[in-house]
């Protein structure tokens, strides 16, 4: 839990992105409770899919209801995933105007 | 052990990421030289041929379901993990490992060749797709990819002529070489910690070996701009779906119509050719009809099939279950199931056989359990031909017809309750398996091989008609035997089904049904009914011992017209929304679960919901009046 610039390094939920946002992985945290399946398994998924520490990611597009799921480009790759599940990736934004 | 026969013929796996290409380089290797089945006692498809190779040994192929890991989250990936590891009792152990890899998006492939070399097994990196890896400027460096990896690394473009030479070399090399274990079986179900650690490496030997990407794919990215438009992308996704349910709906039928009347013309041709008696019917009505009405349904199967192969190698179907995934979320059904369901509007069997685009067991049994509810075109004679002897021709406010309204709320009926059910079994049922979540990966978007797409449809075709077309054909001799055994005696009167074992089936059930205002004429006739819904028509038609002919149907609508109350009508339509009237979908429901268990508990509740929905009809007109 030791961050090096917890103030200058604004870090939120790939749940909560919209279209458009550019961001880093900072960390992957699945919280106990918040889903089906057990945390665990969770994020074995989403490491499986690449979604590791530092990768780039994207957000490309959003379902066309409640704006669910969301499609993330990372590295080379598009993703497509529920927002529920993205509360568990952890991003620092990239975008120039954020 | 080493005997030359046995050193003849190697076992050789290929294993890979989904999306990676390996289905079609399967299909480059081995062609039509392959064989679809289960693997037994699950809904896993088994994918097997012989290959080939230039110095002429022959190598049995197997390709493995698509897997991000050795873990097994799912049936298809326990059976990776199984053949992978020579722990499932009905495969031989694999020689060899075929790790196929999606060239231009090595980082998660890389990832599971790490975790490969861990079980012990000789391993080699297949790079598919090259072609366009190299079209978009990726280079990367063979030599020093397999020294970092240290596995054999050989290129392929399975949808390439001759795309696949190199490759076939280097098998070749290796089906006439020594291929024992490379070594210990280490493997154990990886920590979130070696995932990290795995991705890390993998990330390190691309960043020694593989050059970065010159130009990005663009064109994937500028066609999802359309699909994916929440606006703009349903709607093209509905026309795209519209096509799909008009071709199996429409297009479907003149081919179907055309074999219909060839197995009755050759039905008759049997019946003159024989002489009058058991053989006779047998033949005509047992063995015709029971094939007929296997080949019968191929058309639609093998159009929706088409679309789902084309639209599954075009990359789109993965876009279609993101665009669904809330709309059918919420009754708990897969954003895939969107395709199968629609299909079962036209008939519930292909229908239940497209649940194979649906990768999680527990997902494709739900829409499986829920997929005969939607109105097949089979009840629509027997709609008909109720609501035009019950309901009255008249209009409400002018121009909705009375008639269309109630046939309207038949199909509504039927979308609703399937809704209803698959909530039911998700919440209540199904619960020993955790909430799947929903993450996929969008491929990027291919033209589909017309190789490729014709070995699938040729595989489909083959296993309906070699695993379920027996079984429909077993059921429909059965009930051919009930509605002629046995015999009536000389010179007795009235139609000879009446004298049947379904007849007398149909007698002992009045009591049961007598409470859902069923009368004897209707009982019998549902045992003949159930090799096919539309069948009941005639059934009745029999029974009310009426002529059969060109004005038949309209006969047997004056003639229940006069014969049944309007709450029997009504209960008939309501018990035919749910009822399992149809021998052929519960052939293919064991077929495709390749299990009794899932047949049985499809008839059980379908029947309970029919018996109450006709029951609460019923019993609901006669306080009204209707009885």
């Amino acid at each position: 839990m030791v961050d090096a610039a917890p103030l200058t390094v604004p870090c939120r939920p790939l749940g909560q992105a919209n279209r458009g946002f550019c961001g880093r992985i900072h960390a992957i945290e699945v919280r106990e409770g918040t889903h089906g399946s057990a945390a665990p398994e969770i994020e074995s998924r989403l490491l499986e899919l690449g979604f590791v520490e530092g990768a780039e990611i994207k957000v490309l597009h959003e379902g066309p209801i409640g704006r669910d799921p969301i499609a993330v480009r990372i590295n080379d790759t598009t993703i497509a995933l529920r927002r529920r599940e993205a509360m568990a990736i952890m991003v620092t934004s990239l975008n120039r105007s954020a | 052990m080493s005997t030359a026969t046995e050193i003849g013929t190697r076992h050789f796996a290929l294993v890979g990421t989904p999306n990676s290409g390996k289905t079609a380089l399967f299909n480059a290797l081995t062609g039509s030289r392959q064989k679809v089945a289960n693997y037994p006692g699950v809904t896993v498809e088994r994918k097997a041929g012989v290959l080939k190779t230039p110095s002429g040994h022959s190598v049995h192929l197997i390709d493995l379901p698509g897997t991000y890991s050795l873990r097994g989250r799912s049936p298809d990936e326990e059976i990776t993990r199984d053949v992978v590891l020579g722990r499932l009792a009905s495969e031989t152990a694999p020689d060899l490992l075929l790790c196929v890899a999606d060239a231009t998006n090595l980082r998660v492939a890389l990832r599971l060749v790490i975790e490969l070399k861990r079980v012990g097994r000789r391993l080699m990196l297949v790079l598919n797709m090259i072609d366009i890896a190299r079209r978009r400027g990726i280079e990367i460096d063979l030599d020093r990819l397999s020294a970092e990896l240290g596995v054999p690394v050989v290129t392929s473009a399975a949808v390439r002529r001759g795309g696949t030479e190199e490759l076939l070399r280097r098998v070749d090399e290796m089906a006439a070489g020594r291929l024992d274990p490379s070594g210990e079986n280490t493997w154990k179900p990886p920590t979130t910690g070696e995932l990290r650690a795995a991705q890390r490496e993998a990330d390190r030997v691309i960043a020694a070996a593989v050059g970065t990407p010159a130009r990005p794919d663009t064109i994937s990215a500028r066609v999802d701009a359309v699909l994916l438009h929440p606006v703009a992308g349903l709607f093209i996704l509905l026309c795209v779906l519209f096509v799909m349910f008009q071709a199996v709906f429409a297009w479907a039928r003149p081919v179907m119509d055309l074999i219909s009347s060839g197995f009755d013309a050759l039905g008759v041709a049997a019946h003159d050719a024989l002489p009058a008696g058991l053989l006779q019917s047998f033949i005509q009505n047992g063995v015709i009809a029971g094939v007929g009405n296997v080949i019968v349904f191929l058309p639609q199967i093998l159009i929706l099939f088409l679309f789902i192969l084309l639209l599954e190698d075009l990359g789109y179907m993965a876009r279609a279950a993101f665009l669904m995934d809330r709309i059918m979320g919420g009754a708990g059904l897969h954003g895939r199931a969107f395709i199968p369901l629609l299909s079962s509007f036209a008939c519930a069997i292909p229908g239940i056989m497209a649940t194979r685009v649906i990768d999680n067991r527990r997902d494709r049994l739900t829409t499986i359990l829920v997929a005969p509810l939607m109105t097949c075109s089979a009840r629509i004679p027997v709609y008909t031909l109720i609501i035009s002897a019950f309901v009255p021709e008249t209009y409400l406010w002018g121009w909705v017809s009375l008639q269309g309204l109630v046939m309207f709320a038949l199909y509504a009926a039927g979308i609703i309750s399937a809704l209803g059910v698959s909530f039911v079994a998700n919440h209540f049922f199904l619960r020993e398996n955790y909430t799947p979540p929903f993450m996929l990966e969008l491929p990027a978007y291919k033209l589909p091989n017309i190789r490729s797409v014709a070995i699938g449809l040729y595989t489909r075709a083959q296993m309906f008609l070699r695993r379920a077309g027996t079984t429909i054909f077993a059921m429909m001799v059965l009930i051919w035997f009930l509605a002629s055994f046995p015999r009536p005696p000389e010179g007795a009167e009235g139609p000879a089904i009446n004298f049947s074992l379904a007849a007398m089936i149909g007698y002992a059930l009045q009591p049961v049904l007598a409470p859902v205002g069923f009368n004897w004429q209707i009982s019998v006739a549902l045992i003949p009914g159930m090799a096919a819904r539309e069948v009941a028509v005639a059934a009745l038609g029999t029974v009310y011992a009426i002529e059969g002919g060109k004005e038949a149907a309209e006969q047997i609508g004056h003639a229940l017209a006069s014969k049944w109350s309007l709450a029997t009508a009504l209960a008939m339509l309501a018990w035919y929304i749910f009822a399992p009237q149809c021998a052929s979908t519960l052939a293919v429901i064991r077929r495709e679960t390749g299990s009794w268990r899932w047949m049985a508990i499809t008839f059980s509740y379908m029947l309970a919901l029919a018996y109450l929905a006709a029951f609460f009809t019923y019993n609901v007109a006669v306080i009204l009046g209707a009885g």
